[in-house]
């Protein structure tokens, strides 16, 4: 059984992945998980169409590592980054001319345009009010103050621009340094939670939540040049179409634009400003009915889970069989689908898009959903079989079953009440984990939760929270359904006394 | 018939029973008794292919015991245990009839098998309908052993079948099992550490002690001519009121 199970679950994996392959024609634009980059590749998007070609935006993919993996793989044409990301988190030469930038990232089949016009540098931000009150204006005047709370992005707390070299390069020793997402930041300053936190300059909530930004006295950081990257065959007309925007957009132009996606909470009604006042189709895109959104991140968001699931299902079940009996394999297949649930999903994510076979498609994200749900289904096969008791066990044995027999006729039918319960335990983390998938541009409801996230919009967050609690709720009560169906009546006794 | 030649069970460093020769007549009815970790439930469950011996070896009907041969052997064996066994997913006679159906035997046959077998072991036809935890002891012990006459077995392995039931169901199962046992006419060979029980049911009785056989022989042998003083320790050990 277990064996045709594997042939059946491959074969379907080649048909959703020839599926995925089909869909994936337009030239596809990828951008980070915060405003500008957004902004940024809806402008993309738009210039392209206005250019004649088929494009798509897959917003707010993870970090750097993510866009980067899905640039080199094909998985996308292009995305915007700044040149100092370029050269410190991509190349890791640290501070290089343009030109040598250019050489190293061709080698790698990736191209890079000119700068877009402004400067987007990192820059450390503090509430107006308490950097008055303590007389702070550079990062240099950070040294006299080390009992202030630092919240940082992960990203900045990891970088080789980022928080170590920066407080050994100003001789800071503040302690109290701990990481969190950029979209809570803010809220947090705000709140008095942090005093400090890295921004970038062209930041729209920077002036919204009245927040200064520490001059960098030292020169610490290197230039943030807005460019894109690009792969290399990419078609000509396509690239000049993106090289277009070259010198376009200047500091006060793009803060301009981020505020105005964050304002309105749309990034399209954002880019459309920059082709001047409201084009047709930007307009209709951003009136498109929230119910009809919601619609459509349903179900993809059911699509992404009820695959995963049917593959943990097909897989767990079989090796939750093998995992019941005692033995080295068995500790084995527990070790390691427990350490696989234990791998954060933005760390699964940046492993897998690399990957040949996955890029940034929804198979990526059906993997990693896949991987997450094969723990509680593994464990419970395996600990329902373990349980049965000795005298039932040999008495299948004694009666001249085959092992198979027993497997099929008594033993899973037996154990069904707790492998059942550890699927319905897997299905209901699926529909929270499956909000990974917009990580990768992958839809579902995580794209509003993430995106209302960055623009600090809660109605947008809701909007796909709701939803997903919804859908958790909706499997927890089909299973509850699905119980009575499949566990033997015999089995939902009460037990009476003897 | 059943034959133990030099068998010998082992588990770890500890023997369970020590190399034995035990011959089981066909048709008649053997009891193994003696105290706890005797090794009696060992023997029984060597017979059964359940536990495989570390040497010497066990036949039925002249074939080896072993793992080309189990399968076959053990559906010409019936095997009952102390809690019955039975699988709770399935009805009563789901249970019974479970190897006849796995086995294809034409549906028509094993409804009549199962009706002569509820007549065989006075269970009541409605019970048939009901799942093991809706069962008293006492019945699902009478399932439990239709399920393990279905495929009409040459032999009969019981292992404390009455070991969990009260005092009053535990006689009248034990008066109905008599009569069957003389009905059937099958090669029995039952476990139990209840001397009244071994004496009431067996044709032969064998005694055991610490992994080996002090004595068998009918009741009469070990109570008249006891060939050690454990046997009559063991037998006045319990005590019956004289009536049974």
């Amino acid at each position: 059984m277990s064996r045709g199970g594997w042939r059946c679950g491959l074969v379907c994996l080649a048909a959703v992945c020839s599926l995925s392959q089909a869909a994936a024609q337009p030239l596809r634009i990828g951008s980070k998980r915060f405003t500008e980059s957004y902004v940024l590749g809806e402008i993309a998007k738009r210039k392209l169409e206005l250019a004649g070609f088929q494009a798509e935006h897959r917003q707010g993919m993870g970090g750097t590592i993510i866009l980067w993996g899905a640039l080199e793989s094909g998985a996308i044409d292009l995305y915007p980054d700044y040149t100092g990301t370029v050269a410190e988190e991509i190349l890791k030469t640290g501070r290089t001319t343009a030109d040598e930038m250019r050489a190293a990232l061709a080698a790698r089949g990736v191209g890079l345009t000119g700068p877009l016009g402004f400067n987007n540098t990192y820059a450390l931000a503090m509430r107006r009010s308490h950097a008055a009150a303590l007389g702070l204006k550079r990062i240099s005047d950070l040294a006299r103050h080390p009992e202030l709370r630092v919240g940082l992005t992960h990203e900045f707390l990891g970088r080789r621009d980022g928080w170590k070299p920066l407080a050994a390069h100003y001789g800071l020793t503040l302690t109290d340094v701990r990481g969190i997402e950029h979209a809570l930041a803010y809220g947090a300053l705000a709140s008095g939670a942090i005093d400090l936190t890295d921004a970038y300059s062209t930041d729209a909530k920077l002036a919204a939540l009245d927040l200064v930004v520490l001059e960098d006295d030292r020169a610490f950081f290197p230039r943030y040049d807005a460019v894109f990257l690009y792969r290399l065959g990419l078609e000509p007309r396509a690239l000049a179409a993106i090289r277009s925007l070259e010198g376009t957009l200047d500091e006060a132009r793009m803060s301009r634009l981020n505020a105005e996606a964050e304002r309105a909470k749309d990034y399209t009604q954002a880019a459309a400003l920059y082709f001047g006042a409201g084009t047709q189709r930007a307009e209709e895109q951003g009136a498109r009915p929230l119910a009809t959104r919601i619609l459509r991140w349903t179900r993809r968001h059911l699509e992404l889970v009820a695959v995963s699931l049917l593959f943990a299902i097909l897989a767990g079940v079989p090796l939750g069989i093998r995992a019941s009996r005692p033995g080295l394999v068995s500790q084995l297949i527990l070790g390691v689908t427990g350490v696989l649930y234990t791998i954060p999903s933005l760390a699964l994510l940046a492993m897998l898009v690399p990957l040949p076979f996955f890029g940034i498609s929804a198979r990526t994200a059906i993997f990693a959903l896949f991987l997450y749900s094969l723990l509680p289904i593994v464990r419970n096969t395996a600990a329902g079989l373990a349980d049965i008791p000795r005298g039932v066990r040999e008495s299948a044995a004694a009666l001249g079953l085959e092992p198979r027999a027993q497997l099929v006729k008594v033993f899973l039918p037996m154990a069904s009440r707790t492998i059942l319960a550890g699927i319905k335990t897997s299905a209901i983390m699926n529909v929270a984990t499956a909000t990974l998938a917009a990580l990768i541009g992958a839809g579902g409801l995580g794209e509003p939760i993430f995106s209302g996230l960055n623009l600090n919009d809660n109605a947008t967050i809701l909007s796909g929270a709701i939803p997903a609690a919804l859908l958790a709720l909706a499997a927890q009560l089909s299973f509850e359904a699905l119980d009575r169906l499949i566990i033997p009546r015999g089995l939902r006794l009460p037990q009476r006394e003897p | 018939m059943i034959e133990l030649r030099a068998t010998e069970k082992r588990f770890g460093g500890t023997v369970a029973l020590h190399p034995t020769d035990l011959c089981f007549t066909s048709g008649q009815v053997t009891v193994l008794i003696g105290p706890s970790g005797c090794g009696k439930s060992t023997l029984l469950r060597l017979i059964a292919g359940l536990e495989e011996p570390t040497s010497g070896l066990v036949e039925v009907d002249g074939e080896r015991v072993g793992r080309a041969s189990v399968l076959a052997l053990r559906r010409r064996m019936g095997y009952v245990i102390q809690e019955g066994g039975l699988f709770p997913h399935l009805t009563a006679a789901d249970n019974v009839l479970l190897m006849a159906r796995h086995l294809k035997r034409p549906a028509s046959e094993s409804q009549a098998r199962l009706d002569w077998l509820c007549e065989l072991t006075c269970l009541h036809a409605d019970s048939l309908r009901r799942y093991p935890l809706e069962l008293s002891g006492g019945e699902r012990q009478r399932v439990s052993l239709m399920r393990a006459l279905m495929l009409d077995p040459e032999v009969l392995l019981l292992d404390e079948p009455l070991g969990a039931l009260d005092p009053i169901m535990r006689l009248a199962l034990e008066i109905d099992l008599k009569g069957i046992f003389a009905r059937l006419k099958k090669t029995v060979v039952m476990v139990t550490h209840d001397v009244g029980e071994a004496a009431f049911l067996a044709d032969t009785l064998v005694l055991l002690r610490e992994g080996r056989v002090v004595q068998a022989g009918t009741f009469e042998d070990l109570r008249e001519r006891p060939r050690h003083s454990f046997v009559s320790a063991f037998l006045s050990a319990q005590r019956r009121p004289e009536a049974s």
